[in-house]
């Protein structure tokens, strides 16, 4: 299926006004030496009806969706209202560009100052940008923010940062003079604040603190902000479940001074790891060295509200090497996505699922550690994750469990050698009670 | 067009010297081709500047530009007034619109630099090249 | 004409669009003893679905888009974006596969993964793919990071990235972030790479040479190959910004002209949608020499099954979390598919018809700086309606009356007051005729009322905003002390 919409008429008169015989001719600028000379090794294009007979065949070779899933870690299932889909799929909203042209991207450019109001009030935080690729790369950018800030060398990175955020932050950070500190985490599994302390020093650019962590444990943000502040560095407080702003004190209000997370909760399908969502935001003195497109209101020439992209100066297109990030594009169409959702739930709708999220991880957490030889890992607070720790080797029950159709949480020990025997199970308002008492008695099953 | 008792940079900054001290700011021309001037970006008081160091930017909606100190010595001064109100520079960039007084480390490097008839034949050959 | 409010303008407490089951969990006397909890979400929204609803339908019909009309922007290939992408996309085995799930339950994904990967590189003669990048500017860092890596393993740390003056803004600042030094190259009369001029920068400190081919002008780089033997001489690489591959499928190929490293744009030449800027896609592709460095976990076929692979002592490690944009690689492989190898050959041979009918039919009513034959873009500038007073951010505005996208503006910057013109291959003949007219018509206006120019665009939603006023004192959020502007 080609989507050209020239008849063999129309080429044939477009090709006299443009002065060729041939589409050839208009490649003459390419040497003969180079050109392909051959078809593409590409099968023959499908029409619409193989496409998706063959699409289909390839989706069903994901058995995923047979099993009762406890996968989290950074990526969560989650509720996804109908007016989610219908709005977002919209041709409008779909395949326009970034909003250059103000006067004909309102819609685009309204959505995103909504959006950026609701990452503000959700943080506790003055600003927030367009959104950027994902919590990750979210991560990285505050890190690099922090250092165009204070100009200092360190960042200390916890242990109990998401493996995959501190992964994407050295690799961000190799090639600047910022060294990365670890900072320990505790038997209650939050940050270890003696460690903390004493790795936080004159040359500190940032401290860095997921929470709820990756270990599903509600850090003590406003002591983390507080230590930092002590030495003048700058705390940055990393969200990786958005959700869990629904309940738990913004990060604004305990002291930090940016706030970095993951979004993809708010409206994205778990999508195999993306598209997804990055949010930042910090206090308005830092504006001009907040990377990533910003909509901003303005008036028209008869005195009308409207929005445009400004502050546009820190941007790659007019400041070029020496702009604030490279990054181009925000995920504009996933932020809307965001935006839909979040004023859909509302107010009182993101509450209650923050509330449901911790009170079903909390009755998982019991029921699971009440069985024979299971604990819990760490004493801490928890949110919408936990540790568990296991008479068995996780591996062994990994594999039982998927024989009983069931992925019940993602192993630790790659990422923490120390956590051997460990598994971080999610749950979510997605799960009902059968679902988590399913997980129970097969686990009781497999340990027995 | 360009006051005669003034000093000019290539850069388009403009110096003017009061008693022991040098004025300084961009020209009329400088502000032309930024357009509407909405952020300037300011040194510290008491920074001990090199001469072409750089000492901030200023914005436009589509175009920055640095901004050089034209001499080396200690800023004693800057213009507060264009934190909230930069369109100043646009307004009367030779006059109200000035961006920093300094102590010129050498009081005569001044003299180094151009007269505004100078000044203004290095913006006719400009004017030439586009 | 009725102004849509914001959300937080009609919300009022006690307000549901939605609302979860009943918590089917036992719940303690005082769950939340010990947390630190917020009382509220100050000023977040409560309205009803129908409001949600209407919202966002009268939101979106203010927006133009490809659906809607003709979007001709330089460099950003708006072609259409087809509606059974969407489809597969969001089939549950895809969209609901969580990317943790172990390699026997996500099968499907790692082919998805991995023939994308085999098919990029047989489009672009590339030796191997990562799909890790979430969009081109990313891919341009990745490009850099193994360029660097490479060097650092050769123990020999260069310092400076070239850059043509025809370079997207983003090539400066990737290399910059990458910490490298950058160095600008000038084009030749011919709005090509200056061979003389790069034969000078090419020194043992100059780590690459990022090179767009064709390049921003629409103009391909004939010496290419030359201009790959000059930056491998001295030790060096070449690396292509593939943004406008679309002019190229089935012509020739990246890997044949000596490119070490390439990242192409899946929501460009691969239609997948740009989504009003976002989530896009940045596959780099690379020579043998540099596939040690790429990103991983990468994919690989092991017993007729598919793994991921992290043990991989030499990549420059993860650039995003996961797998990258994965949904948006399902999209692109459809379109490859649908396309076909006749299909892909097609769509360049017609992006390039397209560009040259409109070329030849604006030519002496707009100034074409550069005369150089062009493929799927080319770029005038407002030369000649500049005797009128009129620029070309006038001409753009007042495309907007006549229902067509502006062009790309004021860029590249060697072409003062461009307007960069790239209709793509999907356009039917008819908006690419009503274009033309409209050019004709804004052609003639220019010289006879100039106002009516200055003054547009009179048909949209909103007239031109002033962004000066925006951009002194930026308002950036909602705040509960705002005014709602009365409605009209």
């Amino acid at each position: 299926m080609s989507y050209i919409s020239l008849s063999d008429k129309d080429k044939k008169e477009m090709l006299e006004r443009a002065g060729a015989a041939s589409p050839e001719d208009f490649f003459c600028g390419i040497p003969e030496h180079i050109r392909l000379g051959r078809r593409l090794d590409v099968p023959d294009g499908l029409t619409e009806p193989e496409l998706l007979a063959f699409m289909e065949s390839l989706a069903a070779k994901s058995d995923y969706g047979r099993c009762l899933s406890f996968l989290g870690a950074g990526a969560y299932r989650h509720v996804i209202p109908t007016v989610v889909e219908a709005l977002s799929s919209r041709g409008e909203f779909l395949t326009p560009y970034t909003p250059y042209q103000p006067e004909v991207s309102q819609g685009t450019l309204q959505a995103i100052f909504e959006y950026q109001t609701l990452i503000c009030q959700l943080t506790g935080m003055d600003i927030a940008n367009a959104s950027l690729y994902d919590g990750a790369s979210a991560a990285a950018e505050a890190v690099l923010m922090a250092d165009r800030l204070n100009g200092r060398t360190r960042v200390v990175l916890p242990l109990s940062l998401h493996p995959q955020y501190r992964r994407v932050i050295e690799t961000y950070t190799r090639h600047t003079d910022l060294e990365l500190v670890e900072a320990g985490y505790g038997d209650d599994g939050r940050l270890d604040l003696k460690d903390l302390e004493s790795k936080i020093d004159d040359r500190t650019t940032a401290v860095l603190c997921q929470s709820p962590n990756y270990f599903g444990v509600v850090e003590d943000l406003k002591t983390v902000a507080r230590l930092a502040r002590a030495r003048k560095a700058l705390s940055v407080a990393v969200v990786a479940e958005g959700v869990s702003l629904g309940l738990l004190e913004a990060p604004g209000r305990l002291g930090a001074d940016i706030a970095a997370g993951e979004g993809q909760s708010f409206g994205l399908p778990l999508g195999f790891g993306g598209p997804y969502l990055g949010f930042l935001a910090c206090a308005r003195d830092f504006m001009r060295q907040l990377p990533g497109r910003l909509s901003g209101m303005a008036e028209d020439a008869e005195g009308r509200r409207g929005f445009v992209l400004t502050l546009s100066t820190r941007e790659q297109h007019i400041r070029r090497e020496k702009a604030t990030s490279n990054i181009c594009t925000n995920q504009a169409w996933c932020a809307l996505r965001a935006t839909i959702f979040l004023e859909t739930m509302g107010h009182d709708g993101l509450r209650e699922l923050a509330a449901q999220n911790g009170q079903k991880a909390r009755y998982a957490l019991e029921t699971l550690s009440a069985l024979p030889g299971v604990t819990a890992r760490f004493s801490g607070p928890v949110f919408h994750e936990f540790v568990l720790r296991l008479p068995k080797s996780w591996k062994a029950v990994d594999e039982a469990l998927r024989g009983k159709d069931i992925l019940g949480g993602v192993g630790l020990e790659k990422d923490f050698p120390e956590l051997r025997d460990c598994v971080l199970v999610n749950v979510t308002e997605a799960h009902s009670r059968r679902d988590i008492d399913r997980l129970a008695s097969s686990l009781r099953e497999v340990l027995r | 067009m360009y006051p005669g008792d003034f000093y000019y940079t290539k850069d388009h900054e403009w110096v003017r010297v009061q008693g022991q001290d040098a004025v300084m700011g961009i020209t009329d021309f400088a502000q032309k081709q930024l357009g509407d001037v909405v952020f300037v970006q300011l040194p510290e008081v008491g920074a001990n500047l090199e001469a072409h160091q750089s000492i901030g930017t200023i914005e436009s909606v589509k175009a920055v530009s640095d901004v050089f100190s034209p001499l080396a010595g200690e800023v004693t001064a800057v213009n507060g007034d264009l934190v909230d109100n930069p369109e100043i520079i646009n307004q009367d960039p030779h006059g109200k619109g000035w961006i920093m007084r300094l102590k010129p480390a050498d009081p005569k490097a001044v003299e180094r630099l151009m007269k505004a008839a100078e000044y203004e034949k290095h913006l006719e050959g400009l004017d030439k090249e586009t | 004409m009725k102004r849509e409010p914001l959300i937080f303008e009609v919300s009022d407490k006690g307000k549901r669009a939605f609302r979860l089951p009943k918590l089917d969990v036992p719940c303690g006397q005082d769950p939340w003893r010990g947390y630190s909890l917020r009382e509220s979400i100050e000023g977040f929204p409560q309205v009803s679905e129908i409001e949600v609803v209407r919202h966002f339908t009268r939101l979106s019909q203010w927006n133009h888009a490809v659906d809607i009309g003709f979007y001709p922007l330089g460099s950003c290939t708006m072609k259409y974006n087809p509606k059974v992408n969407e489809r597969v996309a969001a089939f549950p085995g895809f969209a609901g596969v969580h990317p943790l799930a172990p390699e026997e339950y996500a099968q499907g994904c790692l082919e998805v993964l991995k023939r994308t990967e085999e098919l990029l590189g047989e489009i672009t003669g590339m030796d191997a793919f990562t799909l890790q990048p979430a969009a081109g500017a990313h891919g341009e860092l990745v490009g850099m990071m193994l360029i660097r890596a490479a060097l650092a393993d050769r123990g020999d740390p260069r310092r400076v990235v070239l850059i043509p003056d025809s370079a997207h803004g983003t090539n400066p600042s990737s290399a910059h972030l990458c910490g490298y030094r950058v160095q600008e190259i000038k084009s030749d009369g011919s709005g090509r790479v200056d061979m003389a001029g790069l034969e000078k920068a090419m020194t043992s400190e100059v780590a690459a040479l990022m090179v767009t081919n064709p390049n921003t002008l629409g103009v391909f780089e004939t010496d290419i190959r030359k201009i790959a033997a000059v930056v491998h001489s001295r030790g060096g690489f070449l690396y292509m910004d593939g943004a406008n591959m679309n002019a190229l499928c089935g012509v020739c190929r990246p890997g044949d002209m000596d490119v070490d490293v390439i990242h192409l744009n899946l929501h460009k030449t691969f239609s997948t949608p740009h989504g009003g800027g976002g989530p896009g896609g940045g596959p780099v592709g690379v020579k043998n020499v540099l596939e040690p460095y790429l990103p991983g976990p990468k994919v690989d076929r092991r017993d007729g099954r598919l793994v991921l692979v992290a043990d991989l002592p030499k990549s420059i490690g993860r650039v995003r979390s996961f797998h990258g944009n994965f949904l948006v690689v399902v999209k692109a492989l459809a379109y490859i598919l649908s396309l076909g190898a006749e299909g892909l050959k097609e769509m360049s041979e017609v992006a390039v018809l397209n560009a040259n009918y409109i070329r030849k039919s604006l030519e002496g009513l707009f100034h074409l700086k550069y005369q150089t034959p062009t493929l799927h873009e080319c770029v005038f500038s407002d030369k000649f309606q500049k005797e009128h007073g009129i620029s070309n951010l006038d001409i753009a505005k007042r495309l907007i009356d006549y229902g067509v996208h502006p062009p790309t503006m004021s860029f590249p910057l060697i072409v003062p007051g461009a307007l960069m013109i790239e209709p793509t291959e999907t356009e039917p003949r008819r908006e690419l005729d009503v274009f033309i007219e409209a050019m004709k018509a804004i052609a003639r206006e220019a010289k006879e009322s100039p106002e009516l120019l200055k003054s547009a665009p009179h048909a949209s939603p909103v007239r031109r905003l002033n962004e000066t006023a925006a951009a002194r004192n930026p308002v950036l959020r909602w705040t509960e002390d705002m005014t709602e502007p009365s409605r009209e």
